[in-house]
């Protein structure tokens, strides 16, 4: 299955015979920072403030025994 | 400042939390790496938060926090694995998530064929290219992270290197040729 043109295919993917480690290791990384550059979701934003707030809590009752 | 150990513990507190915010982005595209599906990659980076956070005590700070949760991740993830056996891998369905719900991040087709490449390697190769040549870790430190020898990470970068030029060759070039899923399996038949 594909949806690409032979334009397109070429435009793409220069065929860099001599290198294709580099070229594997420009899509490995392009694919990994296109979910590192993603804001952080605020589920686990909130989660680390609720894991903080308990945290607080319990150290809070520990002091008060 | 003498600082009894409650007051030290209470001074690492916030960083902990802080450190821990500071690797999410990059413990976040590691799981998606790996896994292949957001949703699925956030649940598992979830887990992570809160096994990493219940073994904080665990962790001595000003060492390698992004690593450290790194290690708990995959760890999460095979014995996750292990118990629902293969059902966490999901090509077809992760193909359609990504494409449904996230066009703009994966907007490149060549990103997508690279994705299905990676998701056809053999969990252990995958991780180890994806450690080496994303994350940014050395050889020693992925090495640290799966928990095996040097010589097996560099060994399993250079096989996964090896598949992805395969896969990508085949799939690239060959479209009305093998299919994707038995043209590797035919080429990989010749090499070994």
């Amino acid at each position: 299955m594909s949806y690409k043109t032979g334009a397109e295919r070429g435009a793409v993917k220069p065929v860099h015979a001599d290198d294709p480690n580099g070229q594997i290791a420009t899509k490995l990384r392009a694919l990994y920072i296109s979910v590192q550059e993603e804001a952080i979701p605020d589920r686990f934003l909130d989660l680390l403030e609720q894991l903080d707030a308990v945290e607080q809590k319990q150290s809070n009752a520990g002091m008060a025994e | 400042m003498s600082g009894t150990a409650k007051t030290d513990v209470k001074a690492e507190e916030p960083s902990f939390k802080r450190e821990m915010l500071a690797a999410l982005p990059s413990l976040r595209a590691f799981a998606m790496s790996l896994i292949g599906r957001h949703d699925r990659a956030d649940d598992l980076v979830q887990d992570t938060i809160m096994k990493a956070w219940a073994k904080q005590d665990h962790f001595e700070m000003g060492t390698n926090m992004k690593a450290w949760l790194f290690t708990i991740l995959r760890n999460e993830l095979y014995s996750q694995m292990r118990k629902r056996g293969r059902e966490v891998q999901d090509s077809d369905g992760y193909f359609t998530e990504s494409l449904a719900q996230h066009p703009a991040q994966y907007g490149s087709l060549d990103l997508q064929d690279f994705k299905r490449a990676l998701d056809q390697l053999p969990p252990d190769q995958r991780e180890a290219i994806i450690l080496v040549g994303a994350s940014g870790f050395s050889y020693d430190e992925a090495a640290e992270i799966c928990g095996c020898a040097l010589g097996t990470i560099k060994s399993r970068v250079n096989r996964a290197r090896q598949r992805l030029q395969d896969i990508l060759q085949v799939t690239g070039e060959n479209e009305y040729g093998p299919d994707a899923t038995s043209a590797p399996l035919t080429s990989r038949a010749f090499v070994s």
